[in-house]
């Protein structure tokens, strides 16, 4: 099976590569790849959900704005995120579903801090099949 | 063989190498990294020569972009990065600060002696963490309206003395006395200003940390003296945070509001994370006043963090904060830009200098310097890991001539956070801290293993790049004897 995602070592931060059989997909993993960095995913349940609406000047900033759009929900209602429904994205476009759960220090342990998405090795790929690569602050 | 490193440098002497025009095309000046041959290895690995280049693509970038001993390999810029631009001309970046902007130092002082604090460690270590929010998620004790915390972004650290954290002394010995101006909270997104309201207040988590210290070296006494550390087995505080998911908000907005602003300008980079504008444009103005409301808010949170360190510590020791001396002894930022006045090829110019991981290392007598160290020239704080030492330097006249008056501002990673924990456990490193009479409380074993001493570079040898160089010179050295990582 073709994993969804993996960790790019990188000496101060940590980079993602997400995979995907369409961008939507790939977009979706790269947020997989986000919030596995900050907790164990497997203790996170589906409880509330979040509607994201996003433009951006292409489909790379839109990746960008997306995972920080993340990381701000994260920051300022401490909600950790494990599904992602894609439901539009074009170049410019993003529409998005998420469902997680408030964090709860009784059953989540966090790992590491996300400060923000960065520009970085920025990577939009839609060869066969698709791939982002993101680099995050740490 | 040659060391790869060997075709791509050009030695100038011992510790300055230069990185020739050429190198890449598109770039305006060479680079210049100050390090020794041994450090060199490191930075090869780590591909940052690249990124000292790229820096310097920025139009109106003057001299150099400059690279600090601790520099490794960032994003856009490299970390311990200098680039100072034309204001007349030349362009700001936000990747130039960072996204934690003015991420800093500041420096307690006691007349507490090592003896008098080792039995009562493990009680004023449990008591600070208490006491200081830290760690992931974690809230600040502190409740502020968003207008209240639009004084705090304008006021910095004198919104907080005015509030009752801290002494009015301390605001003078702090860098722009703890708040810069020009800041314009409304030029800060509403996303910034909702991540900063619940955390201010608080540690943070990642490389920040705060540090009970012993003094095991003096350099210089005198000037020791003057910073009101007398002899060896001092006891000092360390604090190291920054501005928060707020500084964090603030320069992800800008990033990509200047993205399209290099578009606009017609500007050429070779990352786009270097995103940038003309000083003198609205967008570029409008990130300085952004920029402002972030440091004012980091200098707020350092200075809200010192009164629990005292209220701690006047707790644990049963004697007022005047009795066991708790003066602060500067504080400074080492993420951050400023407008500036430097000579360049003995011409007067106005500066935009980033500091992106680097300290402003001014010499005596400058005028932003307090009156009380204006005989000796700038504190420098320089935290190493937490398990080796920290140190304090003073600002020199060559780094006024050499590097914009700037120098190192810590280790700098060696190790990737994901090499660390695998090859270390935290409960391991806890573990040989203890051995080594450091007492530690960390928020995650995880973020104690990433922190560990063997994922940096060693911090004496930093520092003895600046001092033989002479952009900053050793006054003093301390060893922590009590960690609390977020």
């Amino acid at each position: 099976m073709v994993k969804d995602f993996e960790t790019i070592d990188h000496t101060a931060d940590i980079g993602i590569i997400a995979y995907g059989a369409d961008i939507s997909q790939a977009f979706a993993n790269a947020a997989r790849a986000l919030f596995s960095l900050i907790t164990e995913l497997d203790n996170v349940e589906e409880i509330l959900h979040r509607d994201i609406e996003l433009t951006a000047p292409d489909e790379e900033s839109l990746l960008v704005e997306w995972l920080n759009q993340l990381i701000y929900l994260f920051d300022t209602e401490n909600i950790i995120f494990k599904r992602f429904d894609i439901t539009r994205l074009s170049n410019t476009r993003l529409k998005a579903r998420s469902y997680g759960e408030k964090v709860d220090s009784s059953k989540h342990m966090l790992k590491t801090g996300v400060k923000a998405a960065t520009y970085h090795m920025l990577q939009v790929d839609k060869g066969d099949g698709c791939r982002v690569q993101v680099l995050f602050d740490i | 063989m040659p060391a790869p490193w060997q075709e791509i440098l050009k030695k100038i002497d011992d510790y300055r190498w230069e990185i020739p025009q050429g190198y890449k095309e598109g770039m305006a000046v060479p680079g210049l990294i100050f390090t020794s041959e041994a450090m060199l290895s490191h930075i090869w690995e780590e591909h940052v020569f690249q990124q000292v280049a790229n820096v310097a693509f920025l139009p109106g970038i003057v001299d150099y972009s400059l690279a600090m001993p601790d520099i490794h390999w960032g994003y856009g810029f490299p970390i311990g990065g200098v680039a100072a631009t034309r204001v007349r001309d030349g362009v700001i970046s936000p990747g130039g600060v960072g996204f934690d902007i003015n991420c800093g130092v500041r420096l307690l002082r006691t007349n507490l002696t090592e003896a008098e604090v080792r039995p009562k460690i493990e009680g004023l270590v449990a008591d600070l963490f208490v006491n200081i929010p830290s760690g992931l998620g974690s809230k600040g004790k502190i409740r502020v309206s968003e207008k209240e915390l639009d004084k705090v972004l304008v006021k910095g650290s004198h919104w907080a003395v005015e509030k009752g954290y801290g002494e009015a002394e301390d605001i003078v010995v702090t860098e722009e006395t703890g708040c810069m101006k020009g800041a314009n909270p409304d030029k800060v997104s509403s996303k910034a200003k909702k991540r900063g309201i619940p955390q201010l207040g608080t540690l943070g988590s990642g490389n920040h940390f705060l540090e009970i210290e012993v003094v095991d070296e003096i350099y210089d006494q005198e000037a020791a003296t003057v910073m009101g550390i007398g002899n060896t087995g001092q006891v000092l505080v360390l604090i190291h945070t920054g501005s928060r998911g707020f500084g964090h908000q603030v320069c992800s907005d800008y990033v990509a509001l200047l993205g399209a602003a290099v578009r606009k300008y017609g500007i050429n980079l070779p990352d786009r994370q270097l995103a940038c504008a003309p000083v003198q444009s609205s967008e570029g103005q409008d990130y300085l006043a952004a920029m402002a409301c972030a440091a004012n808010y980091a200098w707020a949170n350092r200075q809200c963090i010192i009164h629990w360190v005292r209220d701690s510590c006047t707790k644990i020791f049963g004697r007022s904060q005047r009795e066991l001396g708790l003066e602060q002894v500067y504080d400074v930022a080492h993420n951050i830009a400023k407008i500036e006045e430097h000579t360049v090829d003995g011409k007067k110019l106005t500066l935009c200098v980033h500091r992106k991981g680097a300290t402003r290392a001014f010499p005596p007598g400058h005028p932003d310097i307090p009156d009380t160290y204006r005989g000796i020239g700038q504190p420098v704080l320089i935290p190493g890991d937490m398990g080796r030492c920290s140190y304090v330097a003073l600002g020199t006249e060559l780094a006024m001539k050499e590097s914009f008056g700037s120098t190192c501002h810590g280790a700098g990673r060696l190790q990737s956070r994901a090499a660390a924990r695998r090859s270390l456990r935290g409960a391991d490193v806890a573990r040989t801290l203890a051995e080594r009479g450091i007492t530690v409380k960390a928020g995650s074993m995880s973020s104690l293993a990433e922190e560990a001493s063997e994922a940096y570079k060693d911090v004496n040898e930093v520092v003895d790049v600046t001092h033989k160089a002479g952009i900053s010179r050793k006054v003093i050295r301390a060893v922590p004897i009590g960690v609390i990582k977020g």
